[in-house]
């Protein structure tokens, strides 16, 4: 049984490498990420699971990091927007100018990213149930939508209702 | 950031589990069991729950289970919402569960960990109480299986350290007709106004809900109005009401007559989608 009781190291995947860091067993994700790897993409926004902005990959599914205790992490593979290189998911955004403040952007990359990877054929249906998992206060939602349509090859028709 | 410190553990069986949660409860650590841990960080988070504690129950192979098999479907309580749903043997808990919190969320949330929620809602449970399904339970005193419907009343009732290892469900329930609705108040990402799980089986439409009471609720009563047709719809509806458990839930949500108006007006849907329908 492996077991941290009190802070200590953990050794995490982050990005493809073995990184070491010191975490409180009460520590999340996305503060471990930040203040221990500098690894900044993932963003504090509500901290309470509602606005995606600390959206990250974990063995391919997108998760809340705030959501997770960095000790939960030890041994899954993490992505963070950092690790993500030349993904059609980027080009789609800066093509469909899917972003303003860009505060929000790098979680709706995560989720786009990751459901071109899994589902490549997603219904529009399943598209606008993933996208509702983030907020834009810019309210930039028609061009993200916009960008993760064009790296989809999707099946249906479209739906009124929006993400 | 958690503003207190606890111990995090993560057992490899089911009896590690077991042992180390008598352990840390007779050092009065107030042990908690962790699924996906979404609800122990925004709680504890807002010092509205302590612990000093936590059972990380996810590694254990028996709560991982997604079996179909003999004529079993058997769904470890650590699998997430999204592993059950994108597997999808049980579409009505697919629906009836499909649309806690949201998608990402989801990826994070186990059945385990919605079942046996603080929050009022717990939606994962609806599939189950309507399918008569098995809850299979770890304790001290080993494993005992018991059905949903006799364990889960306003919620799942455990011995100190017991946990939910798995749900098993027949086979024969998986594919009958069904519906899961889902209504909010405006956003389709919300708590429930009234979420329900609608089975029809033997002829009969079974039901459960969620959001309309304090907590989910199977009635035998009310499905006995519900399959009166010596009577109107409307009588049904009207009938199916006296046997609500508790008050309806008032608040920022709802207003209880408004909840109760759509309830009212799902329970119509439903009979009107199902009327003779096999």
């Amino acid at each position: 049984m492996w077991q941290l009781v009190e802070k200590g190291l953990l050794e995490l995947d982050v990005n493809g490498e073995r990184k070491t860091v010191i975490a409180r067993p009460a520590d999340t994700l996305l503060h471990v990420l930040r203040t221990q790897l500098g690894l900044t993409g993932a963003k504090p926004g509500c901290e309470n699971g509602d606005c995606g902005a600390c959206t990250i990959i974990m063995d391919g599914w997108p998760v809340k990091s705030c959501l997770i205790l960095a000790a939960d992490a030890v041994g899954h593979k993490i992505q963070t927007i950092e690790g993500l290189h030349d993904s059609p998911a980027q080009s789609a955004f800066l093509e469909q100018w899917g972003f303003q403040c860009g505060y929000c952007t790098s979680g709706f990359l995560m989720v786009c990213h990751a459901l071109a990877k899994i589902h490549p054929r997603a219904t529009p249906e399943v598209r606008i149930d993933w996208l509702q998992s983030n907020i834009c206060r810019c309210t930039s939602y028609e061009e993200i939508d916009a960008a993760i349509r064009s790296i989809l090859h999707e099946i249906e028709e479209e739906p009124a209702e929006r993400p | 950031m958690i503003p207190f410190d606890f111990e995090y553990y993560r057992p490899d069986s089911i009896e590690e589990a077991v042992n180390v949660f008598e352990r840390l409860d007779n050092e009065q650590k107030q042990p908690i069991y962790l699924g996906g841990g979404s609800e122990i960080i925004t709680l504890g988070r807002l010092n509205q729950l302590q612990t000093q504690a936590v059972i990380d129950l996810k590694r254990i192979p028996e709560c991982k289970a997604l079996q179909l098999e003999e004529g079993v479907l058997v769904l470890g309580a650590g699998l997430s919402l999204t592993e059950v749903a994108e597997a999808n043997h049980f579409p009505l808990l697919t629906e009836s569960a499909g649309r806690v919190a949201d998608h990402t969320a989801r990826c994070t949330i186990t059945l385990g960990g919605n079942i046996c929620s603080n929050l009022m809602y717990r939606e994962a449970v609806l599939a189950f109480l309507v399918a008569d399904s098995q809850a299979v339970i770890a304790g001290k005193q080993g494993i005992r299986r018991v059905v949903f419907s006799d364990i889960y009343n306003k919620r799942l009732h455990l011995h100190r350290g017991e946990f939910l290892v798995q749900i098993a469900t027949d086979t024969k329930l998986l594919t009958l007709p069904h519906r899961g609705v889902k209504k909010t108040k405006d956003s389709r990402i919300n708590y429930p106004l009234v979420s329900c799980a609608f089975l029809k089986c033997d002829g009969r439409l079974r039901l459960a809900v969620t959001g309309l009471c304090a907590f989910p609720f199977r009635m035998r009563e009310m499905e006995d109005c519900l399959n009166d047709d010596s009577l109107a719809p409307e009588e049904r509806i009207k009938q199916c009401l006296r046997y609500l458990p508790a008050p309806i839930v008032d608040d920022v949500e709802g207003s209880a007559p408004y909840r109760q108006f759509v309830f009212s007006n799902t329970l119509a849907e439903v009979i009107e989608q199902f009327e003779g329908r096999d």
